[in-house]
């Protein structure tokens, strides 16, 4: 084998003899946990961010939304790419341009063993938006709803304002709770256990603040059972501690593996590691609003500049034609991304085919520079997170440096993401590097959110922190987002795209892949919104 | 002595209302905690929300007058993150954090005194010098680095202990504590001994140097020439007299082994304050931090009392009085 022949000569004599060591050590490990595992299923699981809370309704967040999906369900969920399929609803469908039905599973039974009704999905909608103190709500997913009708006890009818065909994607963040704790619990009622009542495949057994969360299998769960008969997540926020507690067999699977240890990891017998590539597109957005004096946009050596060259299409063109992707990727990313020339990867809902990665082209990029009136080139000053995205920072430096080389002599100033935010929406910044995730995963999200004509009344543009805008493409997106046909939706969402791009209201770089690593004999089926779950985890056979 | 304690406390009261200025003051021009809280898919109508939810549509000044009026009566405010009074999320976390600090306490003075002594005794024994050597090591090394590095070797490598996390835990007193169980000691092990690392090598270095001092000073000759035991003179006469700095280090590197353990608290997955505080600074929980660092005050306020009065106790020469106060 190639790979343990690359151990054998990669490493000095001292490294080989750690590595051995370390591989008695955990064979004799792995025979003194083996007995224990085949009587009881158990998974434990290494989690890079905190778990805030369990409330399901509380705090959208990533690590919080992941482990509700283990002990309650949605009436439409996701699979690992994000497409929809019927959850705790087998079907819907729209039955008036205002109007959806969903027909209710019928057998399914909450985890107290009462049977789940559209009574808890009418008092769970009730609940979503009036969470005492929530941080970040669900409300949101619930807003378009104006109306809720039980038809009968398995059959429930939304009415909305406007058309809205995002509902049943909506649908797949709104996690249904029994009726009796959606009217009567609070936040704290589900830290305690008492009201974790869900119909979902795991229930919840305990979770410690900051620590450790517990769940058991459900043995009525209606539909395939899992593999595993208990799992525990623990939070280990220290990417390298994450590495070691899974080489030390004292997790079986980890969550975030670090892009320095991927590769080697990749190479160890003891443990698999797998990929999915990520709703989470990088990108650099330039100030193309202002018209003058833009804060961080100067002459090539550093005096002020009238002038804002960044609201010119072309200019923003050359700076995307002077980035070498694939050098950023490969280097930077060491392979954990893709190289992106669109808003989410191809394999989403809403892209387009036509649009691929901008080529390095310094000379192509000169031409443009000189076309638009800056045959000299100017400075800039790019502006990023430092802890926000995988190898942020670094993505910053290498953008900058593709830059300098190519006549926009480039600054980078970086920064932790509490302090990056803030400031970047005030709009301090001319050239900031930031990320996207579409929980949705269809490019009506970023369209809306980053490209459309800041206008927070309509709820457009909320992110949009280049002010970028252009009326050619806010109709484009106005036209696309209300059409009910999902084919229909693809392609118009597609023409948006490719509009956005051909504009370049924003520079895409890459798209975040996310790594998964288990020990050998799990099988994981990674997600492209960043979900861990204990059920995507199999025993290989 | 009631008057000296009467005097502190007042001064105490003043650095606690000049600390939730600087902290409120300082986090507040950090950032703003509905860009980090709120889902970045969010919309103005649910960053409006959010942020009349939390009350940061108020004026800053208001914001801190209504703090003030809670702190008065023991309420620091609520988690905008975890929405549980703030001093509530801190003392359930507290635990875990006391025993990790208490047992690499433990570690370094038992340790280092003996070592200590030995080396300012024997200046110049091979093994002395060993012991200061290794002393430099641990000043030296920075703290995460040898944490991983006793991860790699004692979980990875040799498999003895568990890599990260708090082991089970027992209700004493009302407390959640898992250092009296061999399970939970397996797991605070590590932890414990790479905060003590350094803490063991100061208090080596100390004891020698205080050692070698005293044990030329002519009561230890006296007592030597009165024909006295020498494990009298060291066990009784020297090392009474080597405690007392002893202590004040010990003390206040008490406090700073509770309120900083973030490095190791992060690296070994210890669900500590230390991590609760670094998670709260990046999600820009105000509540939290600012309560976090009150409790962090009052805790140095007791100990320098707590040591105060110990140095008393320890050396009839110092009395607490009032015009020492």
């Amino acid at each position: 084998m190639t790979t343990l022949k690359s151990h054998k000569f990669g490493f000095s004599p001292l490294r080989r003899a750690v590595l051995s060591l370390a591989l008695t050590g955990s064979l004799a490990l792995a025979g003194w946990s083996t007995p224990s595992m085949a009587q009881v299923k158990e998974l434990s699981v290494a989690l890079s961010t905190p778990v805030t809370t369990v409330d399901p309704h509380f705090h959208n967040l990533t690590p919080n939304n992941a482990m509700a999906a283990h002990v309650f369900e949605t009436l439409v969920k996701a699979d690992a790419s994000l497409k929809t399929y019927p959850g705790l609803a087998e079907s819907w469908k729209a039955i008036s341009d205002t109007e959806w039905e969903f027909k209710l599973r019928k057998n399914v039974k909450w985890h107290n063993g009462e049977p789940f009704t559209a009574e808890d999905v009418a008092a769970t909608i009730k609940r979503i938006p009036n969470v005492p103190n929530s941080p970040a709500s669900f409300a949101v997913f619930v807003r378009a709803i104006k109306e809720v009708k039980i038809v009968d006890p398995h059959t429930i009818r939304f009415t909305t304002a406007t058309t809205y065909p995002l509902l049943p994607t909506d649908m797949v963040s709104v996690a249904i709770v029994p009726k009796a704790i959606a009217e009567g619990a609070k936040t704290e009622d589900f830290n305690s256990g008492k009201a974790m009542i869900g119909t979902g495949p795991f229930r919840f057994q305990e979770y410690v603040s900051g620590d450790r969360i517990i769940l058991t299998r459900n043995k009525d769960y209606y539909g395939d059972q899992q593999s595993w008969d208990k799992v525990t997540f623990r939070i280990i926020t220290s990417a390298p501690a994450r590495v070691a507690a899974l080489l030390s067999g004292d997790v079986q699977m980890i969550e975030g593996v670090p892009t320095a240890d991927a590769a080697k990891l990749k190479k160890d017998n003891r443990v698999v590691v797998s990929n999915a590539v990520s709703n989470r597109m990088i990108y650099l957005h330039m100030d193309s609003d202002r018209e003058k004096n833009s804060p961080f946009v100067t002459t090539p050596d550093g005096k002020p500049l009238e002038a804002n060259p960044l609201r010119d299409a072309r200019v923003r063109r050359a700076l995307s034609k002077m980035i070498d992707r694939n050098a950023i990727v490969s280097r930077v990313m060491e392979g954990q991304a893709i190289a992106a020339g669109q808003l989410l990867d191809e394999s989403f809902f809403g892209t387009s085919k036509k649009l691929k990665p901008d080529a390095y082209d310094p000379a192509g990029a000169k031409k443009l520079l000189a076309e638009a009136g800056y045959p000299n080139g100017f400075g800039l000053t790019l502006h990023s997170p430092n802890n926000r995205y995988i190898n942020d920072g670094q993505t910053a430096q290498a953008v900058a440096q593709f830059l300098s080389r190519n006549g926009i002599p480039t600054k980078v100033d970086t920064m932790p993401s509490n302090i990056f935010f803030t400031r970047a929406s005030k709009m301090e910044f001319s050239f900031i590097l930031a990320g996207w995730g579409a929980s949705s995963g269809d490019t009506s999200s970023p369209l809306r959110a980053l490209l459309a004509t800041h206008n927070p009344k309509a709820g457009l543009g909320a992110a949009n922190r280049g002010r970028f805008s252009s009326p050619e493409l806010d109709a484009l997106i106005a036209k696309a987002v209300v059409i009910i046909d999902d084919k229909q939706r693809d392609a118009a969402l597609a023409l948006a795209s490719e509009k956005a791009i051909e504009l370049m209201g924003l520079i895409p770089l890459h798209y975040e892949v996310s790594t998964w690593a288990t020990r050998k004999g799990i099988q994981y089926t990674g997600r492209a919104d960043q979900y861990t779950l204990a059920q995507d985890a199999k025993l290989a056979k | 002595m009631t008057a000296f304690i009467l005097r502190r406390l007042a001064q105490s009261v003043l650095v606690l209302f000049v600390t939730s200025i600087l902290v409120f003051g300082g986090l507040y021009l950090v950032g703003d905690p509905i860009e980090i809280l709120v889902h970045p898919e969010a919309d103005q109508i649910e960053k409006d929300r959010a942020r009349v939810a939390l009350g940061l549509d108020k004026p800053v000044v208001e914001q801190y007058v209504t703090f003030l009026k809670g702190a008065v009566t023991g309420n620091l405010g609520k988690s905008f993150v975890y929405a549980r009074p703030a001093l509530d999320v801190i003392f359930e976390r507290m635990p875990a954090t006391m025993e990790l600090a208490v047992l690499a306490m433990l570690i370094s003075v038992l340790l280092g005194i003996p070592l200590g002594l030995y080396a300012g005794l024997r200046p110049n024994s091979f093994i002395s010098r060993g012991i200061m050597t290794g002393s430099i090591v641990g000043f030296s090394l920075p703290t995460f680095w040898v944490g991983l590095l006793l991860i790699l070797l004692f979980a990875v490598t040799l498999g003895w202990l568990p890599s990260t996390g708090r082991g089970p835990t027992q209700d004493i007193f009302g407390l959640q504590l898992s250092i009296f169980s061999l399970e939970g000691l397996k797991y605070a092990l590590l932890p414990a001994l790479n905060l003590a690392l350094l803490k063991l090598a100061l208090i080596i270095r100390l004891t020698r140097a205080q050692t070698r001092e005293q044990s030329l000073l002519d009561y230890i000759k006296f007592a030597r020439a009165k024909g006295l035991k020498t494990s009298r003179v060291i066990g009784v006469h020297l090392l009474k007299n080597i405690l007392i700095p002893l202590v004040t280090v010990i003390g206040l590197e008490l406090g700073s082994v509770i309120a900083y353990a973030i490095v190791t608290e992060t690296i070994f997955a210890w669900p500590g304050m230390g991590k609760l505080v670094i998670d709260s600074i990046f999600q820009l929980d105000r509540p939290i931090v600012v309560a976090y660092l009150l409790v962090v005050v009052c805790m140095y306020i007791i100990i320098n009392l707590v040591v105060d009065i110990l140095y008393s106790l320890l050396d009839p020469r110092v009395r607490i009085s009032e015009q020492h106060g």
